[in-house]
Order: C-alpha cells, then sequence, then structure tokens
C-alpha cells in the first residue's frame, strides 16, 4: 500500500498507478485484525492464471506501475512465479505481501529469478509466544529465518507490524530487530478498524499514552538509525483530529482486484453495501476504471456534504475514508467521523475513553480470523 | 545520525540498486520506482540523473550537459539537485 512520504501526493494523470492483486483471501494465519472480509471464504472462485495475466497486461495499458502481490496469503498460488515472470515482463515495479509462511529458500530464488523487485513481510510480535496467541500458529521462528534468507538472496524488505494495543509495547525490540535483520524499511501500520479489526476494536485499540510512547521511541530512533533504516509510522487516525487521505482519493491512483475478480477502489471497499463494484470476469479494466458507477461514486468533490463540501481542506484529505463513514455512521457520503469537524467526533472520542477504562490485555477473548464466521449464533 | 558528506563534483555517484529509472510512455516522464513508491521527475531532473550517474564524474556529466542544452553555468544547479537526490537516498557516492 502507498506509504506516506512515497510520492503520495503524486498527480497520476488520472491513472491507476497502483495495483494490488490479492490471489486469494485463503491464509493459514488467523490475526484478529485481518482487512480480509468477514465472510472471506464464501469468495471461493479465484481467477485463473490467465485471467490474471490478462488483468496485468490491461493494468499496463492503463498505466500501472507499482504492483502488490497480496492476499490471503500470496504464496498459496502455486502459479505466483509464474504472474511474477508476467508482471516483471511487462514492465510493473513487482511487490510481494506475505506474512512468510509458504516462503521456503527456493521459492525466494525462483521468485528472484522471475524479477520480484521487493518483499513486505508481516511480523508481528518480537517473540514466540505473543507472535503465537497473535496469529494462532507457530510461525515466529520460521518468520526471523525467512527473513535473513529474503536479505541473502538480496531483496529489500519492508518489515510491516499491524500495530495494537497487544504489540505496541514492542516498538524499541521491533526496530532492534529490523536493525539486526538489516531491513531497510520497517512500517508500523497502527491498526485500521474494518473487517475482523472492527470485530475486534475494542480489545485492540491502544491507548493514547502507548501511542505516545511508541512514537517518541520511533522518533529517537530515526535519529539514531538514520538513513541505514526509514521508519514509517503510519498514523492511527482514530487518535488524529483529521481523517488520513484515503487512497489519495476514491478511484485517483488506486485499483485492487478482489480474489473473485471484483474490482475495487480500495481492498475494503466492498464493505460498503449497495455499491455495485464490477468485475474483470465481465467487464474491461479501462471500462471499470474510468465508466464503472462504482468507480466514479466518489471520484473528485462534487458528492460531498457539509462540512467536507464547504472545507478548505478538501483537497488534502478528500473528506477521509468512505468505508470508515459507511461503517460508523451508516452513510458513505458523509465526512469520516475522524475529523473534528464531523457531527459524528463522538462517536471515535467515545472509543478511546473507552480504551482507557478496559481490563489488561487477555482478560477477554480475540475472536481470530476464520472460516465460517459470522456463524448463525452471532449477531453483528 | 551520521553526517552526510557533501556531494563534490568529483565524486561518481550511482543510482541505489533499489531504484529503477525508466522512461515511462503513458506518463510522458522519467520515473523513480522503488519499493512501493513512485517519483515523477521533470525533464531537468531526468536529464541529470542520467548523465551524472554510472561510471563518470559529475564534472563530466555536467559537461556533457552544458553541451547539449548549451548552457555554461550548470554546475551549482546540477549539484544542487544531486545533495536533494543523496539525501532521499535515490543515489550514492561511489568509492
Ligand atoms: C491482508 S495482508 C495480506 C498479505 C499477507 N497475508 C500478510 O499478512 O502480509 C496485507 C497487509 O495488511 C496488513 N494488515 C492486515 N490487517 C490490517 C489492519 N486491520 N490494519 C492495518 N494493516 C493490516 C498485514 O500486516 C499485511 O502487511
Ligand atoms: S493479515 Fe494475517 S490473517 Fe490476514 S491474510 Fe495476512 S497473515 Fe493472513
Ligand atoms: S470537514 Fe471534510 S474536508 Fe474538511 S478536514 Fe474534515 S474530512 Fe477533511
Amino acid at each position: 500500500m502507498p506509504k506516506a512520504g512515497s510520492g503520495l501526493s503524486l498527480d497520476g494523470l488520472g491513472m491507476p498507478l497502483w495495483l494490488v492483486i490479492e490471489l486469494t483471501y485463503k491464509c493459514p494465519l488467523k490475526c484478529p485484525w485481518c482487512s480480509n472480509p468477514v465472510d472471506f471464504d464464501r469468495y471461493r472462485n479465484e481467477l485463473t492464471t490467465q485471467e490474471w495475466k490478462s488483468v496485468l497486461r490491461e493494468g499496463r495499458r492503463l498505466g500501472s506501475l507499482q504492483l502488490g502481490f497480496s492476499g490471503g496469503e500470496p504464496m498459496l498460488r502455486r502459479d505466483l512465479e509464474e504472474l511474477v515472470e508476467e508482471a516483471d515482463r511487462l514492465g510493473y515495479y513487482t511487490n510481494l505481501i506475505t506474512s512468510g509462511v509458504g516462503l521456503n529458500p527456493k521459492r525466494l530464488r525462483a521468485l528472484k529469478k522471475a524479477g520480484l523487485k521487493q518483499i513486505q513481510l508481516s511480523l508481528q510480535a518480537c517473540d514466540q509466544e505473543l507472535n503465537e496467541k497473535l496469529v494462532g500458529l507457530d510461525v515466529f521462528d520460521h518468520k526471523i529465518s525467512i527473513a535473513r534468507t529474503i536479505k541473502a538472496e538480496g531483496f529489500p524488505m519492508v518489515l510491516n507490524v499491524p500495530v495494537s494495543r497487544y504489540n505496541i509495547d514492542q516498538t524499541e525490540a521491533f526496530i532492534e530487530l529490523a536493525a539486526d535483520l538489516g531491513v531497510e524499511y520497517v512500517e508500523f501500520a497502527n491498526l485500521q478498524y474494518y473487517n475482523w479489526a472492527l470485530l475486534n476494536r475494542a480489545e485492540l485499540l491502544p491507548t493514547r499514552e502507548q501511542l505516545a510512547r511508541s512514537e517518541a521511541q520511533v522518533n529517537a530512533a530515526r535519529e539514531r538509525l538514520g538513513k541505514k533504516l526509514t521508519i514509517y509510522f503510519v498514523v492511527p487516525d482514530y487518535h488524529d483530529q483529521r481523517p488520513k487521505a484515503c487512497m489519495n482519493g476514491w478511484g485517483s491512483i488506486h485499483l485492487t482486484i478482489a480474489p473473485d475478480g471484483t474490482a475495487l477502489p480500495c481492498q475494503e471497499a466492498r464493505l460498503i453495501k449497495g455499491i455495485d463494484f464490477p468485475n474483470v470476469r465481465e467487464h474491461g479494466l479501462d471500462w471499470i476504471w474510468n465508466t464503472s458507477p462504482g468507480f466514479n461514486q466518489f471520484r473528485g468533490d462534487t458528492w460531498m456534504k457539509e462540512p467536507c463540501r464547504s472545507c478548505s481542506e478538501r483537497e488534502k484529505d478528500f473528506g477521509g475514508c468512505r468505508c470508515q463513514a459507511f461503517l460508523l455512521t451508516g452513510d458513505a457520503s458523509n465526512t469520516d467521523p475522524v475529523c473534528a469537524k464531523s457531527p459524528n467526533r463522538h462517536l471515535i472520542d467515545d472509543l478511546i475513553s473507552g480504551a482507557e477504562k478496559r481490563e489488561s490485555c487477555g482478560s477477554k477473548p480475540l475472536i481470530m480470523r476464520e472460516g465460517g464466521y459470522p456463524r448463525r449464533t452471532d449477531v453483528i | 545520525m551520521e553526517i552526510e558528506r557533501r556531494i563534490s563534483p568529483d565524486d561518481v555517484v550511482e543510482l541505489n540498486p533499489n531504484y529503477h529509472f525508466r522512461w515511462e510512455e503513458p506518463q510522458q516522464a522519467h520515473v523513480l520506482l522503488y519499493p512501493e513508491g513512485i517519483v515523477k521527475l521533470n525533464q531537468t531532473a531526468a536529464a541529470i540523473l542520467e548523465a551524472c550517474t554510472g561510471s563518470s564524474s559529475i564534472a563530466a556529466g555536467t559537461e556533457e550537459l552544458s553541451r547539449r542544452y548549451r548552457r555554461r553555468d550548470l554546475s551549482a544547479e546540477v549539484l544542487k539537485f544531486l545533495e536533494v537526490a543523496h539525501a532521499k537516498g535515490w543515489i550514492r557516492v561511489k568509492s
């Protein structure tokens, strides 16, 4: 995903510069904040190798440059190497976004040969015990050893840390580990609360104090390490007074293709009810990007309501995130409730104050990402 | 933080190997691609990167630019841009 300061305010001339293909929703891990849909196992008709290749070709024709292979766990697709090779031939800068499960030295070498440029590896905790608790499987040692192999094979690497109340106090340990592994970038991705993360939000949200400490530690490490390690700190938007400039604007530079071929302006967008998102099995990518109603719904600013409509900051944050507006206010065209100017900001403030009053980590169980959700007995 | 050495005309600089620099037809511009990032370069920046990175010194590259654009006083402008590029990690000094 685009990082702050990585040329985000870039004028893409209306082209989908960033293409993310989610090869599958399947994944052996069970992160209770997973950004995949809660009913992910309903989408089983994954695109075939040939269908993905045609998406890649059409994407290049539309001007896509950066390509992310994501999921689910992209390593579960046996045709990953073949797709990377095709993408490299077409001229993409190819990024693999993986938990590391399913990666081994042999496949790494094959991916290198296929032209893969960069790997983003997610790590959820700095020790085996907490990591297993958070992802539901004993994979910590494997992740560390595969991180070393990634570096030994000469890939530039981002260590991605999905940050919650559970692991935020390990900020310094993560930085130390990243420096020791010799990675170029570490990304503290404060969780975004959609899908699984939303289900577990009350338990995952860090406190103000935790965040302040973590950010101070990041800043101190930046001073200390300089160019050796670039540290991204993705702002936790709930704790901010302004929303994130989500996706650089709807249908502006970002295009995601879900495992079943549904084309989305961001990976979460299918949670907005009432928008009919087009599918690459039925439509060309050009029509999807330029003409389809789904991609035009929130393009530009004519859809905005007050307070965004007359706000001087609307070119800066595009009114925030449509998914968040939908989830928290019921209407995707409302101002993102994170904004202090939103009449719904109290919803966020209540959550943050609630976080101060909780019992300790682990006193309430987390709902782990698994198939078959929502169960009949759960009401959401 | 380590103190950055200033770049001098005698230095030979090269592109950071994790960065890819190329002409992108749909954008009608040169772009730099790197892990999860894109930078679109204007013509001047692209010309400087093209001429001044690789195997010859910055001074030699600057001369070539002077010849090509028929301008004499390019040295300061070139160095200023390369310092920015260096600070951003796009290029590094070859030892
Ligand atoms: C959905 S995962 C798919 C790729 C792979 N399974 C992995 O975990 O790296 C893509 C990225 O999103 C991150 N992520 C997952 N849920 C998130 C959330 N709620 N907020 C922020 N980042 C999240 C993961 O850490 C990972 O870097
Ligand atoms: S975030 Fe966790 S559960 Fe979700 S796809 Fe990645 S590794 Fe799997
Ligand atoms: S009112 Fe809307 S445009 Fe203005 S700062 Fe808030 S979200 Fe952004």
